[in-house]
């Protein structure tokens, strides 16, 4: 990859415009199934490597001089992959496939997860179809072995040279020293847009803070860092009147996203003052050593500095208490559990949570989505009920 | 058919003078496994009913890598919550289960022996055949993730020690590393560092000292069973076939899993590599008149599971070998040995090995079936894909494509379940597989008229 690939913007369309029409056009990226950002990137001679949901070391690709692009499906019909996929399946798992059978996103690397038991599976259905190199990142599960850390380390050098065997570039430790004070400074960044929602969240629809996360897995991280550098600001300081809506803490969002327009039915009748959409771009909670082992950072971060989800074990993390803790943390008065139809993972998670939510005796919605779902008026009437009661509580 | 009916084999008697020679039929040793198999899973259950009634706690386990050599030698009772759960269906009484599970609030759309599971623990343990202990701890790989979400149940309802015992499996097709090699080496020091992090655990909570001899006798053991298994697999290849992998082959599973690393288990296995011998020797094989050669892929349909076997026998099918076999015995097809000089490092690698290969035959199973078919002379695959388990299922409908393409083999595709009736439609299921079977005989008449005009078509 050559310096002007790092240089060129894939993403100028917000430049030079008020911040409304900006965030007119973030959303308009976001939703748009073209992935324009990942083409003109490729098109001006880079690298693409795709990461499945949900957590993915980034600053690997980032230090090759490549783009890491998160794979997290989208709202279309799956018409290419539904074949390859039996029934009874979470969408994104066919939708993220039919991105690339349908050539709408062209990659030079995928990694998938174990997240779950169907998403293991994608790297050998994906490695099976398309003719560049997929692979599995084995990210530890034993969280709590005092080796997992060292294994770690490990396995992301095995990663680096799969990058670097996809990409052609050498990833030595200073590029990924650079590319974690690159991830730092968005980490921060994204930190002080939860702080928005939070202290704030007039300031930010739960639609706007959603759309400005997500673009951080279509864009070069410097450039989603120049964005957010603009945006943050403006949103602290736009006009906006402070309602009386109920608090609350959206979780279910860690891999399958819902619709955007969920998510605005959503903030239509509440303020979403936490959440766990796309946490695996929000995964690790503070800055990594940009000093010493870069890969040894990366790895002790993963372990020692991160979120939690569904698909993580780690007995210092109970799931049911880390969620009472993010709704403490906001003080929230209710929260909405969804499960993303099919998701074993989240499915299981939701008797935890709400079983947990009933002890402490914290209001709550419970519901499933799915990724293409385009009718959300019955959704929205049950929500603001649950919301109405909740006002006479 | 071509055997008496196993489990109620004739009497063998010695020839007397003047009598014709016994058939080899009549040899006791024929269908024995059968019925030492269900003696040995009663004997079994009864310990677990005494545990359970003592109020011991046992180690909870799963197939795909349990460990039951290492725990066997705390004295914990051992307990298989997947086989408790899959013998509810085969019992006819899952439903009940699910539904209590699914009224407590967990969804209909996932695992059913989850489900399963918890409505036993809510029943204190009980189960149709008997009651199990209550978990002292337990203990499960990353081969399956719902393992680490149902253990999580556990630790919510009993406060007990949970460990997941984190395998990394093999990263992309075709790429198998080895000893000596810089990603097997780190794979291996990480399972090695658990399997000492486990050990501390178990002594912890069974009050015993590790004792490696024992461990050193329970893999002596292990040993006879893994290379009893990889014998009597390739056994099978024998036409016809010695035994059915659906059926007679679960029967088998289950012992190599609930005895794995104790005598009993070693011993039955040296009973059944002879029992498999002497039916290959003598030409003996399974109930079935052996039409046409399958291979199965997937978990069985224990809901119906008689009847469900019964939709391929009827036609002359008979299934050769399966892909069950292999990953629910945790890999112990591979035939791993272990070095009982240096039984830790050995155990170590021994599980990276088996239960990595356990996860390939789900998720890199093309490969494997295209030797498979040639190996077991198979004429079709059926492959048969469950709502419970994505694990298994999720790659099955692209593995199929991609064997279809790389070779001409008959495949059917059906799907069910493994324990919730309400999804398995016995009326649809047959449909498929006499449409499966109607396409098999036109292959082999084809195949007939081919072989008789061989430059027909030249």
């Amino acid at each position: 990859m050559s310096a002007t690939v790092a240089e060129t913007a894939v993403f100028p369309e917000w430049q030079g415009k008020p911040l409304e029409e900006a965030l007119y056009e973030c959303r308009e990226l976001v939703e748009d199934t073209t992935f324009p950002t990942v083409r003109r990137w490729r098109e001006a001679g880079g690298k693409v490597v795709g990461h499945f949901q949900v957590y993915f070391p980034e600053e690997i690709v980032h230090a090759a001089g490549a783009l890491p692009f998160k794979v997290r499906g989208a709202p279309l019909e799956p018409t290419q992959a539904d074949s390859h996929f039996g029934s009874y399946l979470c969408s994104i798992l066919k939708t993220s496939l039919d991105l690339a059978l349908s050539g709408r996103i062209e990659l030079d690397l995928f990694v998938s997860h174990p997240i779950c038991d169907a998403a293991r599976n994608l790297a050998a259905i994906w490695g099976r179809n398309l003719p560049y190199p997929a692979e599995i990142l084995y990210l530890p599960q034993n969280a709590n072995s005092a080796h997992a850390a060292t294994y770690l380390r490990g396995e992301y050098d095995r990663l680096r040279r799969s990058v670097e065997g996809a990409t052609g570039r050498e990833v030595t430790a200073v590029a990924l020293a650079r590319s974690i004070a690159v991830f730092n400074e968005n980490r921060a960044l994204l930190r002080e847009l939860y702080r928005l929602k939070r202290e704030t969240p007039w300031q930010v629809s739960a639609d706007e803070a959603y759309v400005l996360v997500s673009l951080a897995g279509l864009l070069p991280r410097d450039e989603h860092n120049q964005l957010l550098r603009w945006i943050l600001p403006r949103l602290v300081e736009r006009p906006a009147k402070r309602l009386d809506k109920t608090r609350v803490v959206l979780e279910g969002g860690f891999c399958e996203q819902p619709p955007l327009d969920l998510v605005r039915s959503i903030g239509r009748s509440c303020y979403v003052v936490d959440d766990d959409l796309l946490i695996g771009l929000r995964w690790l909670t503070s800055d990594v050593s940009v000093t010493g082992d870069p890969l040894g950072n990366l790895a002790a971060a993963y372990l020692e500095q991160s979120s939690y989800s569904p698909v993580q074990h780690d007995l210092r993390k109970p799931k049911e208490r880390m969620l009472l803790e993010r709704i403490a943390n906001a003080r929230a008065d209710a929260a909405i559990v969804m499960a993303a139809k099919m998701c074993e993972p989240g499915l299981e998670e939701q008797v935890a949570y709400t079983k947990a939510l009933d002890r402490a005796g914290i209001p709550y919605f419970v519901s499933e989505f799915e990724e293409s779902m385009t009718s959300f008026d019955h959704l929205e009437i049950q929500l603001q009920t649950f919301v109405e009661n909740l006002l006479f509580r | 058919m071509e055997t008496p009916q196993a489990g109620s084999p004739p009497t063998a008697s010695a020839p007397t003078a003047g009598s014709p020679p016994a058939s080899p039929l009549a040899n006791p040793l024929v269908g024995r496994a059968n019925r030492d198999g269900a003696q040995l899973f009663r004997d079994w259950f009864a310990t677990l009913g005494e545990a359970a009634a003592s109020g011991r706690g046992g180690a909870y386990v799963f197939v795909m890598g349990s460990l039951a050599e290492l725990l066997r030698t705390f004295d914990f009772p051992i307990v298989f919550p997947e086989i408790n759960s899959l013998q509810t269906a085969v019992r006819h009484a899952a439903h009940e289960y699910l539904n209590e599970a699914e009224d407590f609030g967990f969804s209909p759309d996932i695992c059913g022996y989850v489900k399963a599971d918890f409505a036993t623990q809510m029943r204190g343990g009980q189960l149709p055949m008997g009651r199990i202990p209550k978990p002292a701890l337990a203990v499960y790989t990353n081969a399956c993730n719902t393992y680490i979400k149902w253990a999580e149940i556990w630790e919510r309802m009993y406060e007990v020690p949970i460990f997941t015992f984190d395998i990394p499996g093999t990263r992309a097709s075709g790429r198998l590393t080895g000893p000596g090699n810089v990603d097997f080496e780190n794979d291996r020091k990480y399972v090695a560092a658990q399997l000492a992090e486990l050990i501390t655990l178990c002594e912890r909570v069974s009050g015993q000292r590790f004792d490696i001899d024992r461990l050193r006798e329970a893999l002596g053991h292990a040993n006879t069973m893994n290379r009893g298994w990889q014998r009597v697999l390739e056994l099978n290849r024998s036409r016809p076939a010695l035994f059915n992998a659906l059926t007679d082959g679960t029967i088998y599973l289950g012992v190599a899993n609930g005895l794995r690393g104790a005598a009993a288990g070693a011993a039955y296995f040296t009973d059944l590599v002879e029992e498999m011998e002497y039916k290959a020797a003598h030409g003996i094989g399974t109930l079935t008149a052996e039409e046409y050669r399958l291979l199965f892929v997937g978990v069985p349909c224990y809901p119906i599971f008689r009847r469900f076997n019964e939709l391929f026998t009827e036609w002359g099918g008979t299934f050769v070998n399966s892909t069950y076999l292999w990953f629910a015995s945790g890999g112990s097809n591979l035939g791993f040995q272990y070095d009982l000089e240096r039984p830790l490092e050995s155990l170590a690698e021994g599980l990276l090995l088996s239960v990595r290969d356990s996860m390939d035959s789900m998720f890199f199973s093309p490969a494997i079936l295209a030797r498979m078919i040639d190996d077991y002379a198979a004429d079709g695959v059926v492959f048969h894909p469950i709502k419970s388990c994505r694990t298994v299922s999720t790659g099955l409908a692209d593995s199929r494509r991609s064997l279809l393409a790389a070779m001409d083999t008959a495949t059917l595709f059906i799907e069910s379940d493994h324990m919730d009736r309400r999804v398995v439609s016995e009326a649809q299921l047959k449909n498929r597989v006499d449409a499966f079977f109607e396409g098999l005989a036109t292959r082999k008449r084809l195949a007939a008229i081919t072989a008789l005009a061989p430059n027909a078509g030249a």
